[in-house]
């Protein structure tokens, strides 16, 4: 995909049903701005999150992810998030040395009061993956098409 | 060697055992492959040299559904795998018997850089000499011993059994090398590097599924990569996301798991070094949940189901 000017990343954000989703809403009702370019996928826990949902997502197009959930100890299941940042900093510590780099994954705790905070963060994820381009790696790592 | 076999024999004939599972003689000296032996005849196909490489605790999983005890030859590393395998209620140790066996780094044949290799001799255990002699079409070559040694003796987990009913010979420290200097030295690179030498990789990659059948660690009775839409068992499903994506997901499925044994580089047709994925994961998880080795203890928890309040964010202490 060639850069152009106008090109606009396509980036999927992974947001718990109980904090961030709840957030994202409130960061809407308050009309707080965030890119369009950030498609929202609703799960029930940070930790539904399996490591190949974010695979998936970056074979079929996408320039960035990010996952959001409760902040570390207010998870509605109590310890979803733990486990979730455990199995994330790993995942994206292995897709960094494969080749994507770090900007194009992240890993935010919002919660349903911080409206604010869910669009500041969209907005600086976005504007990192925009300055990284489209991501051509991981869509094919065996160059099999 | 012999000394495994008359013990092997004994037990069977006293019947505390009802099958060896060991290793038995291929075509070549060097192709020796797991086999289960029932009958103290047939343990004259026996062998236990240095191509013996393959890890058996797996096949223990198979044996623990048949009648009566399975004696089971292990090699200190591959005792992790069988604690790991303990560890997951996958094998039922009140079905094995365990012997021990010692190991001074086994031999690849693949590192052993000459054409038409019809004689390997030294790698008879337990005589590890420092020099083997190989017999080819064209003449004979010598080759150090550790020349030719798998890549994961470089990295020995050392000379100790973790589990076992009893021991059989001696075994050696193979450790010359660092076990984290390619991840390392990966880590290093720049992205568009990091990606080349990937993509140079698993470009090679035939999908035989080798890697996932010799893994001891892959014991799922369904696994994500067979087909549901076949009734044949293990038909690899060919969607291009697993095509695609196949080694990272495996990896990610044995991390905190995967003991290290090297198996799935040790069988891979083309070469790929798979195991610098496990080895990653295993780097990281030492770096930021503490020191842990899949399969050295049944008690401890697993990084992957066990979490801190305190863990570090995503991100942080990147290569």
């Amino acid at each position: 995909m060639p850069v152009t000017e106008n090109w606009k990343p396509t980036i999927v954000a992974f947001c718990c049903n109980w904090c961030s989703y709840a957030g994202a809403d409130l960061a809407g009702s308050s009309r707080l701005a965030y890119p369009a370019d950030v498609k929202i996928i609703k799960v029930p826990c940070s930790c539904r999150v399996n490591p190949m949902f974010i695979l998936r997502a970056f074979e079929k197009g996408a320039d960035g992810v990010i996952l959001c959930g409760c902040h570390p100890g207010d998870c509605h299941y109590s310890t979803g998030n733990y486990y979730a940042r455990r199995r994330m900093t790993l995942l994206f510590s292995m897709l960094d040395y494969l080749g994507v780099e770090e900007g194009r994954t992240r890993v935010e705790w919002v919660s349903a009061a911080e409206g604010v905070k869910f669009s500041e963060t969209m907005n600086s994820f976005v504007e990192k993956v925009r300055a990284l381009g489209p991501n051509v790696r991981l869509g094919d790592l065996r160059c099999k098409n | 060697m012999q000394e495994l076999i008359v013990r092997a024999k004994e037990l069977l004939e006293k019947g505390e055992v009802a099958r060896v599972l060991g290793w038995k003689k291929g075509e070549q000296e060097y192709d020796a492959e797991p086999a289960f032996f029932e009958t103290a005849e047939s343990l004259d196909n026996f062998v236990y040299n240095g191509f013996c490489g393959a890890n058996l605790s797996k096949y223990m999983i198979e044996a623990g559904k048949k009648e009566g005890k399975t004696l089971v030859f292990l090699k200190p590393c591959d005792s992790y795998s069988y604690n790991q395998l303990l560890r997951e209620h996958r094998v039922d140790r009140e079905k094995a018997y365990i012997i021990g066996v010692g190991c001074k780094g086994k031999l690849a044949i693949s590192k052993i850089p000459f054409d038409g290799i019809l004689k390997v001799s030294g790698a008879q255990y337990p005589d590890a000499q420092e020099i083997l002699t190989v017999e080819t079409l064209y003449g004979t070559e010598t080759i150090p011993y550790k020349d030719a040694m798998l890549e994961r003796c470089h990295v020995c987990k050392g000379k100790d059994h973790v589990v076992y009913d009893e021991l059989l010979g001696e075994s050696a420290d193979t450790v010359d090398a660092d076990r984290f200097a390619e991840v390392e030295r990966i880590e290093k690179m720049s992205p568009e590097e990091k990606f080349a030498y990937f993509q140079s990789e698993l470009s090679k990659c035939i999908r035989c599924n080798a890697c996932r059948n010799v893994c001891p660690a892959c014991s799922c009775r369904k696994c994500v990569f067979d087909s549901t839409a076949f009734d044949s068992e293990q038909k690899a499903n060919t969607t291009s996301f697993e095509e695609k994506m196949f080694h990272i997901i495996r990896a990610f499925h044995v991390a905190g798991r995967c003991t290290d044994c090297g198996e799935c580089s040790r069988v891979c047709p083309q070469g790929i070094p798979l195991h610098l994925f496990n080895r990653k994961f295993i780097k990281d998880i030492n770096a930021l949940y503490g020191e842990y080795q899949a399969g050295s203890d049944l008690e401890c928890p697993a990084p992957l189901t066990s979490f801190t309040t305190t863990d570090a964010e995503p991100g942080v202490g990147r290569g």
